[in-house]
């Protein structure tokens, strides 16, 4: 006898393996940026895995065929063993960049920290001049100090990414942002518009820029483009709420990163927590292998299996990958929901009314990260 | 301000700060590390890139080598070099 029905059985084919991943290696951070990302739950230090664990997850890390890892946070450098663990990645043959706001950051811990190998310095500023930067940061003397790091690491010859985070109080000095990474001879600026997620999203209606602003800006940006070429390379993506398709989140779930938090969450990315339903295991659970290659969170919304209309018959579907699962989430209140910052989606014109309304919301005051 | 000079033969590059060589066994593939990113690089690329950030001489001999080894027309092998040079420059990956 013959089954008519096509096998469910049929392996699915194994995943590429991650590009990166990202060790979240703390939420503690001495900034308070009313924009930071992290969950509005911060996690407490005594919650952080430790060295041991760390170093195994980095050689798991490589195992899975990663190829750099991004230690990031909170702040990393809070981790008296930052150096001990760039160095555990070295040996384990992974790229290191870190993802700092470069407070902590002295000269000894810089060497320190190149002698492990480290490779790249990518450092958040929150302003183009120090008062305005020191507001935003809810830390004094911070611009400061990171103008002095960020010219130490480009002294001591390791690659330095200024990372401008833009919105409603400082969109207008894009330019000013653009002449001081120059200044700093950075190698790289990521012009990053806030992104709505963790305090940000909290906080949006403080942060939102009026569509002129965003004009100017984008226009400012891009009169410049040719200038740059050769000099400072641009990271520059127009700001999900004004967009009208929506960014390739994480390059695609499951297709490049994995994402570990402080407690040892192993996350498609940073804000997947947010998305209930979802299991996630820990690197106590299995290895990050095992985990990329069928883990549950990971195999949900791998691919384009998953999608709904209008993805699932969309040309772009394998260019954005339906965009953002935690931002359809918060829009859509669906992460099963293509992107609603698409103009396809049917959620689009409710972030029209959301973006305008928030944006229009001048004199709100935020709230700082722990605060 | 102006737009950074083009790379020419008179030029000497290397790779820029951050950016390492490496070969991927698993993938088997050959790339440049580099911020956050990676570039794949196939055979020519990756003989450019020897050819041009591992010695002491300028671009112009470089081509010179190039061409012999690959018994090429220089002009040909100029052009290309030149450009592939330009465009990894504006993407981060080398410094002239
Ligand atoms: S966004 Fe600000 S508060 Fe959040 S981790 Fe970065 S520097 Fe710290
Ligand atoms: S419909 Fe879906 S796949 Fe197509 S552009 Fe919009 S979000 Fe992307």
């Amino acid at each position: 006898m013959t089954c008519a029905l096509p096998s469910l059985a049929t392996a699915a084919a194994e995943p590429a393996p991650p590009f990166a991943v990202l060790a979240e290696l703390t939420h503690r951070c001495p900034l308070r940026c009313a924009y930071c990302s992290n969950p509005v739950t911060l996690e407490p230090a005594s919650a952080e895995l430790d060295t041991a664990t760390w170093k195994r997850v980095l050689d798991e890390a490589a195992d899975a065929g990663a190829l750099q890892v991004h230690f990031s946070g909170g702040e990393p450098c809070v981790r008296k063993d930052l150096e001990e663990l760039v160095a555990h990645a070295t040996e384990a043959g992974l790229y290191s960049n870190l993802i700092t706001s470069a407070v902590l950051l002295d000269a000894d811990r810089l060497a320190r920290l190149k002698a492990a190998g480290l490779q790249h310095v990518q450092i958040s500023v929150q302003d183009s001049e120090a008062e305005g930067a020191d507001w935003i940061g809810g830390y004094r003397g911070g611009h400061a100090r990171k103008l002095e790091t960020a010219r130490r690491v480009v002294d001591s010859g390791l690659a330095l990414t200024i990372n401008a985070v833009l919105h409603r109080h400082n969109i207008e000095r894009v330019n000013a942002f653009i002449d001081r990474a120059l200044e700093l001879r950075a190698g790289r600026i990521e012009i990053a518009n806030v992104q709505y997620y963790g305090w940000a999203l909290e906080n949006r209606a403080a942060l939102m820029p009026s569509r002129e602003q965003l004009l100017t800006m984008d226009a400012a940006v891009r009169a410049r483009l040719p200038e740059l070429a050769g000099r400072l390379v641009v990271d520059y993506v127009v700001p999900d709420y004004y967009a009208r398709r929506p960014k390739s989140c994480m390059g695609g779930w499951g297709r490049r990163f994995m994402n570990v938090t402080p407690r040892g969450r192993v996350l498609p990315c940073h804000a997947a927590e947010t998305i209930p339903g979802l299991s996630f295991e820990t690197v106590f659970d299995r290895s990050l292998s095992d985990i990329w290659r069928d883990g549950p969170a990971f195999a949900h919304y791998r691919g384009t299996a998953w999608m709904p209309q209008p993805c699932q018959s969309c040309d772009d579907r394998e260019e954005d990958w339906g965009g953002c699962r935690c931002q359809a989430l918060a829009l859509a209140g669906d992460a099963g929901a293509a992107d609603p910052v698409c103009e396809l989606s049917p959620s689009h014109a409710a972030v029209a009314l959301l973006r305008d309304r928030d944006a229009a919301a001048l004199g709100t005051p935020w709230r700082y990260r722990g605060g | 301000m102006s737009a950074a000079a083009l790379i020419d033969e008179a030029a000497r590059v290397r790779l820029a700060a951050g950016v390492m060589l490496r070969h991927d066994r698993r993938r088997g593939q050959w790339m440049l590390m580099a911020p956050e990113r990676l570039l794949v690089l196939d055979d020519m690329a990756l003989a450019v890139l020897r050819a041009c950030t591992g010695a002491e001489d300028e671009v112009g001999g470089a081509i010179d080598r190039l061409a012999a080894e690959y018994d090429a027309p220089r002009g040909e092998i100029a052009a290309d070099v030149l450009d592939l040079l330009n465009d990894l420059r504006n993407k981060g990956y080398v410094a002239a």
